[in-house]
C-alpha cells in the first residue's frame, strides 16, 4: 500500500464544477435528439416516491444501518491543535486495551488544522474503541497559527503553507474596464461578507470495510460510489476491479461527500489489519471540523450604469477562504448573468489552519449571487428604477454577459414574470425603507444562474424477464432527489406500464456506470440514459407485437400495459403475455451519450422574498418566498417541489443564522454542534409558492431535461438579503444577517 | 468481559458519565457540579471497584418484551440500534439536539441519544418499526408518502414519531401550531414546507370516523 498517499492532503475539488462545465467541448451525439414533441402522462406529473414505504417504516438501509457478522468499530484520533509537528505517536497501550484488534498510525510530520486525523484504532465495542484513542500517547509540538481570514490577511501571520496565505486563482477580465466606468452615470462600489458554513448532512458520514481476500467491499455514505471505487484503488494500490462500493439510501451530502474521504481509507487498513469488516461513523463534532466546509467571502464589487439601467462596468475582487484548501470561485453569476460589456474579475485564495472545504450546494454561486444580486438592489435604487427593471433591461440571451456562445434554451424572463405576479411584487416600498413602526416589510428578488448538464457516457440498463417484470438498472445514487422514482417513471412511460411495477436497482458499482451526484448533474445524465434503453427495449417489444400480431411495426402502439394496432385497438397482446415469449432475459442498453457543442447549457431562476424586520432587535422573520425555475422538462413535479424548498430552507438558513464559529485563542472551533451551529428549523420556514417554466431544452438530451439541485439553493439568501434591503433602505452587506448586524446596518444609514 | 472491564485504567470519561446519567433532560434535574464530582470521585477507584453495576430491565418495543443487561452508560438509542437491531431509530447528533432518535416511550415522546436504557425499566416504547399494523401503515406515514413529507429520509422516523403523539392530541391542528410542535426535530433537506403538508393530510384521514 502506498502510504505516503493517504497521508497527503485531500485532493483539490473546489473548482470541480467550474473546470467540469464551463464552456465544456462535448462529442457530438449522433443524432441529435428533438425532445420536444413528445407528451408524457407519466413524466412530469406528481408521483409519490417508490422507496417511500420503506422511508417512512424505517426499513431503508442506510450506512449507519450496516451490520455484518464480526463488524468492529473503528475511531479515529485527531490533532487538538491548528497547527503542530508530531514527535511521536506511541500505540502500545492503546493496543494493549482489551477488545482492542488494531491501531494505526495514519499521520507523521506537520497537522495542519485541529481535526487532522493522527491514529486510528478498531475495538469490538464502540465505547472500548473510544477508550483506546485516550490511550494513545501524542506528543506535539505546537506551532503558531492562523484560523481566521482577517488575521491569516494580515502581515506577518503565520504561514499555512509554503507559500503565501494570499493566492490569486482567478483573473478573467472582457472589455474595457476603465472605458465602462467612464460611460456610467452612477459608478458604485460595495463590500459584502459570507461567512464559512458546514454542511451537516443528518447522516454523519461514515463507511464499512469488508476484505475477502483480496477483494475488498466498502458501504459508504456517500455521493458517487465510482469516485469512491476508482479513487480508492489508486490510494490503497488495489485494481478497481476488485473493489465494489455500495451505497443503498443515504443521509443527505450537499457536496460533503463527493469522492473518497480520509475515513474510508483507515476503514480499510483497519480491516485489513484486523482481519473483521470495520465500521466507521464519524461524530457530529467530527462532521463539523474535517468533512468539508463552504468558504467564506469578503467580495467588492465596484460597477456603473447608465440612467437608462444600461450596466456599463462590472469589477469583483474577492477573497475567500477554504481553510487548508482553496476558497470558491465565486465569479461565476457576475460573468454570465447579465450582458456588460466591460468585467474584470479578480480572485484569492486565503489559507487558514483549518479543515478544507468542500463543495458545498452551490459552490461559489450562493456568495456570488448574494454579493452581485444586493449591488444590483442598490444600483437600481441610485438610477431610481425598479429593480426587476434593471435585470430585465440587462437581460442576455447568450454566455459571459450576452458577449458567449448563445444558451441553449433560457427561461429567465418567465421566471421574472411569474415570480413578480405570485409575490405580489408591486407591493414592495418604491423607496427602500419607505414605512413607518418598529416593524418594517419589504420585498426583493434575486436571480439564478447554475449549470445543470449530464455527463456523457452515463449508461444505463434494462432488463426484460420471461414472466413479465422489468428492471431498470443504474450505478448512480439517490441522495434524496427521488432518483429511484423519476427512472421508474420513465421506463413505465416508455414501455406502457405503472412506476410500481418497474424494479430500480442503484448504488453499486457492479452496475453500469454513472458518475458522482453533484453539481445538478444526476437527472440530466441518469435519465436520458434510463430513456435510450427504455426506448431501445420498445422497439425491440413493438416488433415482437407486430409479428405475433401480424401487423406492421410502426402501427404498434404501446400503453396500460399492452401492445395494440393504432387501427384496430381490440387486436391486442397484453405486456406480460408478450415477455412470455422471451427465450431468456433480455437487456437493453442506454447511454446518454452528450449534446451538441456551440451552446450554452444552463439552469435559470428567480426567487422573490418578503420579510418583516424589527427595528429594535435586529430580528428578521421570512414571511414568503416565491420560487420560480427553468430547468427544462420536469421529470416528477414532486420531488422537483421538495428540491426547490429545501433550497429556499436553506438559502433562509443561510441568510439568517449558519455561520461556523473559529476561536483565535485555542484555535478550535467553537460550534461544533447543531445547537451551536443555528440552522434554520420548523419556526423559522416561510410560506413558500413553487413554480417551474413549462419548457423543454431542445437539444441538450432526449428528454430535453436539466438538473436541479443547485439551482434553488442559489437565489434564495440574495432575495432575502435584498427584501430586508427594501424594508430597511439599508443593505446589510453580510451573512448571516444576525440581529446585531441589522442593528448596526440601521446604525450606519442614521450615521450617513 | 467484566474482567476485562475492571482491569482498564481508564474505563470511564467523564463525557461518559455525564452523558449516561443526564437525566436532567428528561427531567429529574442533577446540578452538573454534582454529576462532575461524582464523576472525579469515580476515577480514582477506578481499576480497584466495579466502575458500573450492570442492571437486567425489561422493557416492551413495538409490543414485543426484551430482556436485557444494561450499564447505566448505555443509551436508549444504542440498546435500540445496536443490540435490539432495531435502526429505523436514527443517530443524527447524540445530544439531543436534533430529534431524529425520538421514540414514544409511555405516550410521549423522548429523545432516544438522551435517555438512559437503564431506565427505560418496565417501559412501553414505540419505534417508527412498529407504527404499522399487519401491513397497514399508520395514516401519518402515509401521508409522509404522498406529500413527499422527506428527501434523504434519515431525519423521517423521528419527525414521524412526534407527529404521530402531537395528532393523536390535537387532530385538527393549525400550521403554527403544527410548527412549534415539530420544532424538536431538525431536516436538513429543508423539506419542512411537504412536512407540514403531510401532517395536516394526517390530521385530516385521522378525523375521519
Amino acid at each position: 500500500m502506498k502510504k505516503k498517499e493517504y497521508l497527503s492532503e485531500p485532493e483539490d475539488s473546489t473548482l470541480l464544477y467550474y473546470e467540469e462545465f464551463r464552456d465544456k467541448e462535448t462529442e457530438e451525439p449522433e443524432q441529435i435528439p428533438s425532445p420536444e414533441k413528445e407528451k408524457f402522462k407519466i413524466i412530469g406529473a406528481y408521483t409519490p416516491r417508490i422507496d417511500g414505504e420503506k422511508i417512512v417504516t424505517g426499513q431503508a438501509p442506510y450506512t449507519h444501518d450496516i451490520k455484518l457478522r464480526g463488524l468492529l468499530y473503528g475511531k479515529i484520533l485527531r490533532c487538538p491543535h491548528a497547527c503542530a509537528e508530531i514527535v511521536s505517536v506511541d500505540l502500545s497501550k492503546a493496543k494493549n486495551l482489551p477488545g482492542v484488534k488494531a491501531a494505526i498510525q495514519l499521520k507523521e510530520g506537520r497537522v495542519k488544522y485541529a481535526g487532522e486525523q493522527v491514529a486510528a484504532v478498531a475495538a469490538v465495542e464502540e465505547k472500548t474503541a473510544e477508550e483506546a484513542l485516550e490511550l494513545i500517547e501524542v506528543v506535539y509540538k505546537t506551532l503558531p497559527f492562523v484560523v481566521t481570514e482577517e488575521k491569516a490577511m494580515e502581515e506577518g501571520a503565520p504561514q499555512v503553507h509554503d507559500e503565501p496565505n494570499i493566492q490569486k486563482f482567478n483573473d478573467y477580465s472582457r472589455g474595457d474596464i476603465e472605458k465602462g466606468f467612464k460611460e456610467a452615470d452612477v459608478v458604485l462600489e460595495r463590500t459584502y461578507k459570507t461567512a464559512v458554513e458546514i454542511h451537516h448532512p443528518a447522516e454523519t458520514h461514515g463507511s464499512v470495510a469488508k476484505w475477502a481476500g483480496d477483494r475488498l467491499t466498502v458501504w459508504d455514505s456517500t455521493q458517487a460510489i465510482f469516485g469512491v471505487r476508482d479513487t480508492l484503488a489508486r490510494v490503497l494500490g488495489i485494481p478497481a476491479s476488485r473493489i465494489t462500493v455500495i451505497k443503498k439510501y443515504m443521509g443527505g451530502g450537499f457536496g460533503s461527500k463527493l469522492g473518497l474521504n480520509d475515513y474510508t481509507v483507515v476503514a480499510a487498513l483497519l480491516a485489513k489489519e484486523a482481519k473483521k469488516p470495520i465500521k466507521i461513523i464519524l461524530s457530529r463534532k467530527e462532521n463539523s471540523l474535517c468533512v468539508g466546509n463552504r468558504p467564506s467571502s469578503l467580495q467588492t464589487i465596484k460597477g456603473g450604469v447608465k440612467k437608462d439601467g444600461t450596466l456599463t462596468a462590472l469589477y469583483l475582487k474577492n477573497y475567500t477562504s477554504g481553510g487548508i484548501q482553496r476558497g470558491d470561485r465565486c465569479s461565476e453569476p457576475i460573468i454570465d448573468v447579465y450582458r456588460c460589456p466591460h468585467l474584470k474579475v479578480e480572485e484569492y485564495s486565503v489559507f487558514t489552519n483549518t479543515g478544507a472545504s468542500r463543495p458545498t450546494r452551490a459552490p461559489g454561486h450562493v456568495q456570488g449571487t448574494f454579493a452581485l444580486e444586493g449591488f444590483l438592489e442598490e444600483l437600481a435604487n441610485e438610477i431610481g428604477i425598479d429593480p426587476l427593471e434593471l435585470r430585465q433591461k440587462n437581460y442576455s440571451t447568450k454566455n459571459e454577459g450576452d458577449t458567449g456562445i448563445p444558451y441553449s434554451s433560457k427561461g429567465l424572463d418567465q421566471c421574472y414574470k411569474i415570480g413578480a405576479k405570485k409575490i405580489g411584487w408591486q407591493r414592495r416600498n418604491k423607496n427602500p425603507g419607505d414605512g413607518n413602526g418598529k416593524i418594517r416589510r419589504g420585498l426583493g428578488m434575486a436571480s439564478q444562474i447554475w449549470w445543470g448538464v449530464g455527463r456523457p457516457e452515463t449508461l444505463a440498463d434494462i432488463k426484460l424477464h420471461q414472466d413479465g417484470s422489468v428492471e431498470v438498472i443504474c450505478g448512480t445514487q439517490d441522495i434524496g432527489c427521488g432518483t429511484r422514482t423519476y427512472m421508474a417513471t420513465i421506463t413505465a412511460e416508455t414501455l406502457g406500464l405503472l412506476p410500481k411495477d418497474v424494479t430500480v436497482k442503484i448504488g453499486n458499482t457492479m452496475y453500469p456506470w454513472c458518475g458522482s451526484s453533484g453539481g445538478s448533474t444526476t437527472t440530466p445524465s441518469v435519465a436520458p440514459a434510463v430513456r435510450d434503453a427504455a426506448l431501445k427495449a420498445a422497439d425491440y417489444l413493438r416488433k415482437l407485437a407486430a409479428s405475433k400480431l401480424e401487423i406492421s411495426a410502426d402501427t404498434v402502439v404501446i400503453a396500460d400495459g399492452k401492445f395494440f394496432s393504432k387501427g384496430d385497438p381490440p387486436k391486442s397482446i397484453a405486456f406480460k403475455e408478450l415477455l412470455s415469449e422471451l427465450r431468456r432475459e433480455k437487456v437493453f442498453h442506454g447511454e446518454y451519450t452528450g449534446r451538441p457543442s456551440g451552446y450554452a447549457y444552463n439552469t435559470f431562476g428567480a426567487h422573490f422574498a418578503e420579510v418583516e424586520v424589527d427595528t429594535e432587535t435586529g430580528q428578521i422573520k421570512v414571511l414568503k418566498v416565491a420560487a420560480v425555475h427553468e430547468i427544462g422538462r420536469v421529470m416528477n413535479r414532486q420531488t422537483a417541489e421538495s428540491q426547490v424548498i429545501g433550497g429556499i430552507t436553506q438559502g433562509v438558513s443561510t441568510a439568517l443564522f449558519e455561520q461556523r464559529i473559529m476561536d483565535n485563542t485555542t484555535g478550535n472551533l467553537a460550534n461544533p454542534n447543531l445547537r451551536d451551529y443555528k440552522l434554520a428549523t420548523s419556526m423559522d420556514i416561510p410560506e413558500v409558492e413553487i413554480d417551474f417554466v413549462d419548457m423543454v431544452d431542445p437539444r441538450i438530451n432526449n428528454l430535453g431535461t436539466k438538473g436541479l439541485g443547485e439551482p434553488p439553493r442559489i437565489p434564495s439568501s440574495a432575495a432575502v438579503a435584498n427584501a430586508v434591503y427594501n424594508a430597511l433602505g439599508v443593505h446589510v452587506q453580510e451573512l448571516p444577517m444576525t440581529p446585531d448586524k441589522v442593528l448596526q446596518a440601521l446604525r450606519r444609514k442614521e450615521v450617513g | 468481559m467484566e474482567e476485562g472491564r475492571k482491569k482498564r485504567g481508564k474505563a470511564i470519561t467523564r463525557r461518559d458519565f455525564i452523558k449516561g446519567f443526564s437525566g436532567g433532560a428528561i427531567g429529574a434535574a442533577v446540578a452538573p457540579r454534582l454529576l462532575a464530582q461524582e464523576a472525579e470521585s469515580l476515577q480514582p477507584e477506578a481499576g480497584k471497584v466495579p466502575l458500573y453495576s450492570k442492571k437486567p430491565i425489561t422493557l416492551t418495543v413495538n409490543e414485543k418484551k426484551y430482556s436485557v443487561v444494561v450499564e447505566p452508560r448505555e443509551t436508549l438509542l444504542h440498546l435500540l440500534r445496536e443490540r435490539l437491531n432495531l435502526t429505523g431509530t436514527k443517530m443524527t447528533c447524540d445530544r439531543g439536539e436534533c430529534g431524529g432518535c425520538t421514540v414514544i416511550l409511555d405516550g410521549v415522546t423522548v429523545y432516544s441519544c438522551m435517555y438512559p436504557a437503564i431506565r427505560a425499566d418496565g417501559k412501553k416504547i414505540t419505534t417508527v418499526e412498529g407504527l404499522a399494523v399487519d401491513e397497514n401503515l399508520h395514516p401519518v406515514q402515509k401521508a409522509f408518502i404522498e406529500k413527499d413529507g422527506y428527501q434523504c429520509g434519515f431525519c423521517t422516523p423521528g419527525f414521524i414519531m412526534s407527529s404521530v403523539v402531537f395528532l393523536e392530541k390535537n387532530n385538527n391542528p393549525k400550521r403554527e401550531e403544527i410548527k412549534a410542535a415539530l420544532s424538536g426535530n431538525i431536516c436538513r433537506c429543508g423539506n419542512y414546507f411537504k412536512i407540514y403538508e403531510a401532517v395536516e393530510a394526517a390530521a385530516k384521514n385521522m378525523r375521519r370516523p
